[in-house]
């Protein structure tokens, strides 16, 4: 198993080196430049010049490379060319909301949908399966942005019931110690702070989990309905074991573990989904950031961020891997 | 869904207080935080707005106009010359630090900026400097021209002497703008405001002091009270301000960057006003008692672009074609929701030099057929068209639909147009300031200050790829508005650019075509803000009303 894990790791340093290439040519073959994309309106021939030179982005695209990957070994992933902040710096503060948004959504996802999911198998074809079946059609082909609008406009416009914007109220004044807001209100024993950045996440993470939520309720549902018809379920049935220690111990642990990887792979669709969730509900997390970041040709943000973004995709995806093993003792991971 | 009404009953609770402003607080939605607070260094208009409050320049404006009237200077000379400039300052004036403000503080602030080097005089950082001054103390760069600045001289505690080293007649003008702000030296050189680290790979200037980031240090009505980056920035009323103290005791910015969802924050009572509504939100916003819209003085022009490079545009008949084939009646009267007007001149009415008559160009396709056919040429005269994608800007809400009007118009009078489009920045304003974005192509300005400089002096004083390469700019507009600028006799200097305005009718490099008026939406219950033409709006006259406390 460590030695699993160890290979794992180690398969990172390609991986990200090849990425670094990637990124760092792909974003350079962007039409327009960053010094113009800076000036805006503003630009005359000569300033471009000028913060061109300035920017070292007149030097050929490989020195360019080469100074930036020195940068990057040293942990330094560049400054930011619009905040003028280290991009470091916006990770620690960003990279937390995203994570927060992700992990709420997730929440929803799961302990909803596996209920969802296994109550419609175990009511096959009943109104249960049914209305769950077209619930989960309806979750998977409404649009995120256009769910976010919804719900923002019925529950937080109209009724007034949530925040429209950020990750807490202006009137809230809590350190920020983790970034982590829900985090940082119970370190700071603060229940309005904590009630307030709960209240923040809960539309966001119903538009981002509705996805999750209708792919984990049908899997859920596939693979009860996979188990239950196995010989040891019938086995334990015909020894008289009570339905609901069958459904415990035989069903759902067995069901569970297709679900377990499905929610590893949904890292990425969250990803995805929350640069338009973040929009909606003005979150400052990872996901606006990178998508302003194109438009801005902001290149040490897009650099540094995807490289970022990439590290966390291979490193959850390592874990879902572990916790694959962990959960089904037959998965025997071999170095 | 379900999870969303399970929480309604608790969520219920929470609402009352979900707002973010009583009686005392305002909040304002931003497009997106600040850069840093240090007006010397920032040229985006978010950063502007913020540091605005906190700092005072020698010379302010009238509220809502572009009137030159006294502000931390009571009052003013200039020597005969024009190069020496003596400026009487306030008495009894303090910096938030307590330190005392006076005449040596003045100058410390002109020689820091004077005395910028290497990455400093970077003009995306330093902008404002080089637009008005120039040049430093040792430029280090060579297309940087000599400085207009030569030293400043504390006579006295309350007598600084500024000498330029040519007659300017923008300068006072430009001693306006927010980025000249006055700071306390001992701030500025506490909080190391000018030590900076550059990227090693892409040469960005990243400030590693504490003075723009936590210790913004002026004289101003508000007072720096703490930054969470991308989640609120908080100032706090001075309380030993030297004039009238400001009404609100906390003003909060909190950082929107989407349209919508700023306007959705405003219903809910999550803020109190935001700047740039869009146009489709007005009718939304004066439907609703409980909000208000107020009007920005037009202090923009939309134009559109002709390109002397490309021919036929070269020719003066195949221009004024052009001209009397775009039907901007229409346009402005169709596209703008009554916030524009029909544009004449490459500047807005309410700027000194603006002619009071010149070359008028209706809409009229027979004649653009006349002119072409007289031009020698074949009907019709294929042109190309580009307009920009994904950009809302005041003077032109929604460019293609200004585009197709234009283009449908042009059909009519003897042209064939061929649209062509790129996403706004940088690819779109790039082909058109390069001059390779087709026969015409739409654009616009919106002012920084209130002078003719900044509108056609930006245009038209040296030669720009925009405009073709070849005839334009043409000899005689150029020497006018170098005329212009060096004239310090106020109507001798309005003169010279009303003649400008005329002469750049006749000639048309371009076609002006509306100058709107931008919106700001507040609660209904937010009196005292006054729009500027140029966006300088103080917050410290600014309260709420009777009421103001329910949310």
């Amino acid at each position: 198993m460590l030695r699993f894990v160890v290979r794992r790791l180690l398969l990172l340093v390609p991986i990200l080196l090849g990425l670094s290439i990637l990124v760092f040519f792909w974003i350079r073959a962007l039409p327009g430049d960053p010094a113009r994309a800076l000036l805006g309106e503003r630009a005359t021939e000569q300033t471009i010049e000028q913060v061109r030179e300035q920017y070292g982005l007149d030097r050929p695209v490989h020195i360019q490379y080469i100074a930036y990957m020195r940068l990057v070994v040293r942990g330094n992933l560049g400054t930011s060319i619009k905040s003028r902040r280290p991009v470091t710096e916006e990770i620690s503060r960003r990279f937390p909301a995203t994570i927060e948004l992700a992990a709420a959504a997730m929440i929803f996802a799961v302990f909803l949908g596996v209920p969802l999911g296994f109550a419609a198998a175990k009511r096959y074809g009943g109104v249960v399966d049914n209305a769950s079946l077209v619930g989960s059609l309806i979750g998977i082909s409404i649009p995120i942005f256009f769910l976010a609008l919804i719900l923002k406009w019925i529950f937080a416009v109209k009724l007034g019931l949530f925040p429209t914007i950020g990750r807490q109220s202006s009137q809230i004044s809590i350190d920020h110690p983790t970034n982590f807001y829900v985090l940082d209100a119970i370190i700071a024993l603060d229940p309005v702070a904590l009630w307030d950045a709960l209240m923040h996440l809960v539309l966001p993470a119903i538009a981002l989990g509705s996805i999750p939520l209708a792919i984990i309720a049908r899997i859920t549902r596939a693979s009860v309905l996979d188990v239950q018809n196995e010989d040891y379920v019938r086995t334990a049935r015909a020894k008289g074991l009570e339905s609901r220690i069958v459904d415990r111990r035989h069903i759902f642990r067995n069901a569970m573990l297709p679900v377990v990887t499905i929610i590893g792979l949904q890292a990425g669709l969250l990803l995805s989904g929350a640069i338009l969730t973040e929009k909606v509900f003005a979150i400052p997390g990872m996901g606006s950031w990178l998508a302003d970041a194109i438009v801005a040709r902001d290149y040490p943000v897009l650099q540094g961020g995807i490289l970022f973004v990439a590290v966390v995709f291979v490193l959850v995806n390592l874990l879902v891997d572990v916790s694959y093993a962990l959960v089904d003792p037959r998965v025997r991971v071999s170095g | 869904m379900v999870a969303a009404l399970g929480f309604t009953a608790l969520a219920a609770a929470l609402a009352a207080g979900c707002g973010g402003g009583d009686g005392d607080t305002l909040t304002f939605g931003t497009a997106s935080d600040p850069v840093v607070l240090d007006g010397a260094l920032v040229s985006d208009g978010e950063s502007l707005r913020v540091i605005d409050q906190m700092f005072e320049t020698l010379v302010g404006l009238e509220a809502g106009t572009t009137k030159i009237v006294p502000e931390l200077a009571e009052s003013w000379v200039a020597s005969d010359d024009g190069l020496e400039w003596t400026f009487t300052l306030q008495d009894g004036v303090t910096f938030h630090d307590g330190e005392p403000f006076n005449a040596e503080a003045v100058c410390f602030n002109f020689d820091r900026w004077y005395n910028f080097s290497g990455p400093l005089q970077n003009s995306s950082v330093s902008y404002y400097w080089q637009t008005v001054f120039r040049g430093y103390a040792e430029n280090e760069d060579e297309t940087l021209d000599p400085s207009l600045y030569e030293s400043c001289t504390a006579q006295d505690e309350l007598t600084a002497v500024i000498r330029i080293t040519e007659p300017s007649s923008a300068f006072l003008g430009a001693l306006a703008l927010v980025n000249f702000g006055i700071a306390s030296p001992k701030a500025l050189t506490d909080y190391e405001a000018d030590a900076g680290t550059v990227d090693e790979e892409a040469g960005v200037f990243q400030p590693t002091g504490t003075y723009g980031t936590e210790q913004p240090t002026g004289t101003g009505p508000f007072k720096f009270d703490s930054w969470e980056r991308n989640d609120k920035l908080t100032l706090v009323r001075n309380d030993d301000y030297w004039g009238e103290k400001a009404k609100l005791g906390t003003l909060i910015f909190r950082p929107i960057p989407d349209n919508a969802a700023r306007l959705q924050a405003l219903q809910t009572g999550e803020i109190q006003g935001y700047d740039l509504v869009e146009p489709q939100d007005i009718e939304t916003i004066e439907a609703d008692d409980s909000l208000q819209i107020l009007d920005r003085p037009a202090f923009n022009v939309g134009y559109v672009t002709i390109n002397q490079a490309q021919p036929p545009m070269d020719n003066l008949l195949v221009r004024q074609a052009v001209a009397h084939g775009l039907d901007r009646q229409a346009v402005v009267d169709n596209f703008y929701a009554g916030r524009g007007e029909v544009a004449h001149q490459f500047m807005p009415p309410l700027v000194e030099g603006y002619a009071d008559q010149v070359t008028e160009y209706e809409y009229d396709p027979a004649r653009s057929r006349q002119l072409l056919q007289q031009a020698g040429l074949t009907l019709p005269v294929a042109i190309e068209f580009w307009y920009p994608t994904e950009v809302s800007r005041p003077y032109m809400p929604d460019p293609r639909r200004n585009f197709e009007a234009f283009a449908a118009s042009l059909n009519e009078s003897g042209f064939r147009v061929t649209a062509r489009n790129a996403p706004w920045n940088p690819d779109y304003l790039g082909r058109q300031q390069n001059g390779t974005a087709g026969h015409l192509n739409l654009i616009g300005w919106t002012g920084d200050y209130g002078d003719p400089d900044n509108f056609v002096g930006t245009f038209f004083q040296s030669q720009q790829p925009a405009w073709g390469t070849n005839e334009f700019p043409n000899r005689e507009i150029m020497d006018l508005l170098n005329r212009a600028e060096r004239e310090t006799d106020i109507a001798a200097r309005t003169a010279l650019y009303q003649e400008a305005n005329q002469k750049i009718a006749d000639w048309i490099p371009g076609v002006p075509y509306v100058h709107t008026s931008p919106a700001l939406a507040f609660q209904a219950n937010v009196t005292g803000y006054t729009p500027s033409p140029v966006s300088l709006e103080e917050f410290a006259s600014v309260e709420f009303t009777e009421g103001g406390e329910e949310e």
